[in-house]
């Protein structure tokens, strides 16, 4: 393989060199140090005259008399069942001491989208064994359902209790997890692994570490490399595969620094213009293939700078992604685990998953109407710290109890306590019972009669 | 996505200089302005966006990875045109037409790339009855004869942009889309499929201003803010306030009789859905499946933006073809925002002067002309057909000031504007009855009057006033409480809460309450202004405004909603309403 030493400039993580050979577009490139060092980049831009090489690593090192070796093809993947188990650095190198990955296929990192016509609709609920989740926002197989977090919040926790609990009732079959992480610090990582390995969830994990001090143009292909081989798993192999991203908003970042040494016109907040696109290359590799048997659900965490939601990192996810979980500072500090705030938290496949021959046939409904009412309930604690409750109609104060009994027992729950769906939806109509019954109007008397602790015929011969 | 020929014939091969993203530069080609070329070893299709110079600058509808400088360009001289023939109905496609089960069988399961597929069936044989005998005069736009493409029957026209001629032959029988059907005297012969570009708008005859409402189904629309059949209307809104879900119901519930469903930009598995969904559905009025009216387009976010760039084309193209045979046709597109932004990434690409938030100075232009091919028109043969077009928006932050939702709001005539203050309490729709609007009301009372009741005008302006009053009246209460307010409008409070809570929000999932026509909305507005006066009356007796809102027999309407023979059950909460308020207004 030809050696060029003709870079004209490097800056930023990007490294211009010229006269080459025809190079192709997002060809891989290694660079080679005068140490023997090879630093690996992609090709973003290619002329007859001038090549544009973004370097994953650190330019550290690279000066005009490196070697620039361009591979001829475009990045690949190693990818086998092997992997199930293993750590891996942001840039797929296995860092858990063990030995190399021997491929059973070399897949492009890009991964081409998956054609409308061939997805199968994603409809098998998964109970995660958390009420704000199953009853009011539940997850499908195939779907991407970020967590929305910010700063100092257990966003975490909540990633980990979904991953450890999650499961399709009546299915024997344990989902996969493909874990990425991408500049988060070393503590947080090793929370994830110790839990990991407690639970022995590592065994069918594949890990691939991006810390806060890898350096941040890696962080572009590491949720490549991990949806890469859940793909692999999910489409080739057959199974379910739970991928946790984590923190997209490192991502993003490193997009931008990448952007701002390009010098391309910056979008909002100085993020590029194509970050829309960027995002849904890689949320949109979430899904099912009609006629395959796996599946890979997508649960990216993000922290929103400034607890801000119409901040673009958690704006364009939101508008990629098939609803959020958001969690929420003022339920945190309330002392309430998980902090999961459901009036802005969406499933948008909720409804392809619940009801009859699903969950329940009454989920939909029961749903519904805790949102009328915890949202009612809220908005009346604003009104009541300036009134008072005294000046509160008898609805209304019925209202303002069902809010806090909303957060103190069907949000409020234990790390390791997993409610079956059963559990939950009993729990709504217990709490909805308090109201008065007219007041269910978001529930047709047939549910109710059926269902309402009160008026349930069932309940009396039990 | 096949092509149109062009008068000047041109030459034809040069060399790729510079790729980076979508859009790649070649040189020694000779090319005008959005000519289609084939780039590289793999011919992949692009369009020329640029001349300058010896640099020939093309926009790429495929992924142009491995691609280097110095592979071959080929220019087809010809412009991006779609097929049009039967065959459309039911068809997914992709942002150039083509189509996505086809893409399946050539390459599985995943979109790869190099694979040209054209948009119709060239094998399919449909059977073609002549409407039009030998002898005959035709003309541009006419009707040649027709083919039961699916229950519609697919009217097979002499293309928009020919000379005038004498029938000298007509066949009937079986045929594809390329086999002669019609020969003129002068010799030409005409097949079922035209090409017609994209980017150029079908002729028609005459455009006139609109005066049948698009029924929808859609109590918040058709009642408050609706949209007439060739009208134009924008649903911007924050990420998950409903414009997916509010356009999927106008492509299931709209009486329009064909739709056009074009997802730009937006999510691979809303497309599915409809695509699973869609067979599985009937049309109210005539029973058959819904999907047999259908054409989807679907470039997803993760598929070319330069072909998501020309999706909103492809789509609106179609459009104009079903109007021209007389139909009434209604285009969704989900989401114009990230057909803006295609724009915008391919405008950035280009190092143009960005205007406003990094968009191209001419998104305005693009805009406005794209709406303009909505309309309802005499097309060519005198047939009366119309477009309906309704963008959803997606503003960043859910702040309408961006400019693509300002761009949008000085063209379109209706503005349904999504709030997620209402979504995130389940208030569905979430469209905001007091920023939306309708600019359409005046030009559709008397269709109101004739098709709905003579009453229907008045109970909406009632209905409007009402939720106007709330509003002022809310801004008291969040100070002092509801119990400050004087007695009558206390009630009124109770009486806005029963039109939003029983006449506005609809559950798009409940399999009644899905659709409800126009005379149940009617029925349904009557009963809340009946509610309404009986509790002013008993208010003035001096009946006290908890014993009215405590009336037991209005907690039963808002189940009118989830029942499909209401008829019965509301005339009984009708009787019991009376009855009540007769003995609290005794009592008092
Ligand atoms: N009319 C409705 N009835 C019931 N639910 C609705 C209705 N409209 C919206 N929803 C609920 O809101 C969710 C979000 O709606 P939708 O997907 O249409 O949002 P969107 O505005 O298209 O968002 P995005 O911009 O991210 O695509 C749906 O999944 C559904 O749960
Ligand atoms: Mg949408």
């Amino acid at each position: 393989m030809k050696e060029y030493r003709t870079i004209s400039k490097i800056a930023g993580p990007l490294v211009f060199v010229e006269k080459t050979e025809p190079v192709a577009y997002q060809e891989l490139v290694n660079i080679v140090l005068f140490d023997g060092t090879i630093k690996r980049g992609q090709v973003l831009d290619t002329s007859d005259d001038l090549v544009v090489v973004q370097v994953f690593e650190t330019t550290t090192g690279i000066g005009r008399d490196s070697g620039v070796r361009f591979t001829g093809e475009t990045i690949k993947m190693p990818v086998g069942r092997e992997m199930l188990g293993r750590i891996l650095s942001g840039g797929g190198k296995p860092i858990d001491g063990g030995p190399e990955i021997v491929p059973e296929k070399r897949l492009d990192i890009t991964g081409a989208a998956i054609n409308p016509y061939a997805r199968g609709m994603p409809a098998d609920f998964i109970q995660t064994g958390i009420s704000t989740i199953d009853g009011t926002n539940t997850l499908v197989r195939g779907q991407k359902l970020p967590i929305f977090s910010a700063a100092g919040l257990p966003h975490n926790n909540v990633a980990l209790q979904i991953a450890r609990q999650a499961k399709v009732p009546g299915s024997t079959e344990t989902f996969a997890v493909v874990f990425a992480a991408m500049g988060i610090t070393k503590e947080e990582a090793n929370y994830f692994m110790q839990d990991f390995e407690r639970t022995g969830a590592l065994e069918r994990a594949v890990v691939f570490l991006n810390l806060a001090d890898d350096p941040a143009v890696e962080r572009i292909i590491t949720p490549r490399l991990a949806l890469t081989t859940a793909e692999y798993l999910a489409f080739e192999l057959g199974m379910h595969v739970l991928v946790i991203l984590t923190d997209m908003t490192n991502y993003c970042e490193a997009l931008r620094q990448i952007g701002a040494a390009r010098e391309e016109v910056p979008g909002r907040r100085g993020y590029p213009g194509y970050m829309y696109t960027d995002l849904a290359s890689l949320y949109e590799r979430a899904g099912m293939i009609k006629g395959l048997k796996g599946s890979v659900t997508q649960i990216p965490i993000l922290t929103m700078p400034g607890d801000d939601i119409t901040h673009p990192i958690p704006d364009l996810t939101g508008y990629i992604t098939e609803g959020q979980i958001v969690v929420n500072r003022d339920l945190h500090r309330k002392g309430i685990y998980p902090p999961i705030n459901v009036l802005p938290s969406l499933s948008r496949l909720m409804n392809l998953g619940i009801g009859k021959g699903h969950t329940r046939e009454d989920h939909k409904k029961v749903s519904d109407q805790m949102y009328a009412g915890y949202a009612e309930g809220n908005d009346l604690r604003g009104l009541v710290a300036i009134v008072g409750k005294d000046a509160l109609s008898e609805r209304d104060r019925l209202l303002l109890e069902f809010a806090d009994l909303f957060e103190n027992r069907f949000v409020r729950q234990g790390y390791d306590e997993d409610r079956t769906i059963e559990d939950t939806l009993n729990l709504g109509w217990e709490l909805l019972s308090t109201l008065p019954v007219e007041q269910l109007t978001r529930i047709d008397r047939d549910l109710i009669n059926k269902y309402h602790p009160k008026f349930k015929t069932g309940a009396m011969k039990e | 996505m096949e092509v149109k020929e062009k008068k000047a014939k041109v030459a034809k091969q040069g060399v790729l200089k510079r790729i980076a993203g979508p859009v790649v530069t070649a040189v020694n080609l000779d090319a005008h302005m959005y000519d289609v070329v084939k780039v590289g070893k793999e011919a992949l299709m692009g369009e020329v966006i640029k001349i300058q110079g010896d640099n020939i600058i093309i926009q790429v509808y495929e992924d142009t990875s491995g691609i280097r400088p110095g592979e071959p360009v080929e220019n087809t001289g010809l412009s991006l045109a779609v097929e049009l023939g039967p065959g459309l109905l039911t068809s997914i496609y992709d942002g150039i037409q083509r189509p996505l089960a086809v893409l399946v069988d050539k390459m599985g399961n995943f979109i790869e790339r190099g694979v040209s597929a054209p948009g119709l069936s060239h094998t399919k044989k449909w059977s073609f009855k002549p409407l039009v005998k030998s002898g005959d005069n035709v003309e541009p736009g006419t009707i040649l004869g027709e083919v039961q493409e699916t229950n519609i029957v697919h009217r097979v026209m002499l293309p928009p942009n020919v000379k005038a001629g004498i029938v000298k032959t007509i066949k009937s029988g079986d045929f594809t889309v390329d086999e002669t059907i019609c020969i003129l005297n002068d010799g030409r012969e005409y097949p079922m499929i035209q090409r017609w570009p994209v980017r150029v708008p079908r002729p028609v005859k005459e455009k006139m201003n609109p005066t049948i409402p698009l029924i929808t189904g859609q109590r918040i629309l058709d009642g408050l803010f609706p949209i007439a059949k060739g009208g134009t209307a924008a649903i911007p809104g924050p990420f998950g306030s409903g414009k997916t879900v509010t356009q999927q119901q106008l492509a299931k519930w709209s009486d329009a009789e064909i739709v056009v469903y074009i997802g730009c930009g937006e999510r691979g598995n809303e497309m599915t859905e409809v695509l699973t969904e869609f067979p599985h559905l009937e049309d109210p009025k005539s029973g058959k499946p819904l999907m047999e009216r259908t054409v989807l387009i679907a470039n997803t976010s993760n598929m070319p933006v330069a072909a998501r760039e020309a999706s909103v084309y492809t789509g609106i193209t179609i459009a104009e073809y079903f109007r021209d045979m007389g139909y009434d046709v209604s285009l969704m597109a989900d989401s114009t925002s990230r057909w803006a932004e295609a724009m915008r990434e391919i405008s950035s690409r280009l190092e143009e002067m960005p205007g406003e938030e990094g968009y191209p100075a001419y998104l305005a232009a693009r805009l406005s002309e794209f709406y303009e091919r909505a309309g309802l028109v005499i097309s060519l043969n005198g047939a009366r057909g119309s477009v309906s077009v309704i963008g959803a928006v997606s503003p960043p932050g859910g702040d309408f000031s961006e400019p693509v939702t300002q761009n949008t709001l000085r063209i379109v005539k209706v503005f349904w504007a999504l709030d997620a203050k209402l979504s995130q309490r389940r208030h569905f729709p979430a469209i905001n009855w007091l920023n939306s609007y309708s600019l359409y009301l005046e030009a559709l009372q008397d269709y109101y009057d004739k098709e709905v009741s003579p009453e229907w005008n008045k109970l909406r302006a009632w209905a409007m006033e009402v939720l106007q009053k709330e509003a002022e009246l809310q801004e008291i209460v969040q100070l002092v409480g509801s119990d400050a307010l004087p007695e009558s409008e206390q009630v009124t409070i109770e009486v806005a809460r029963m039109i939003r809570e029983i006449f506005l929000q609809q559950n798009a999932y409940d399999a009644v309450d899905t659709f409800c026509d126009m005379s149940k909305q009617y029925d349904m507005m009557k009963a809340i202004k009946l509610f309404a006066e009986f509790a002013y009356a008993a208010q003035l007796a001096g009946v006290s405004p908890a014993q009215i809102i405590g009336v037991k027999s209005k907690n039963d309407l808002p189940q009118i909603k989830f029942i499909k023979d209401y008829k019965p059950e509301l005339a009984k909460i009708e009787k019991q309403m009376d009855a009540e308020f007769n003995a609290l207004r005794s009592a008092a």
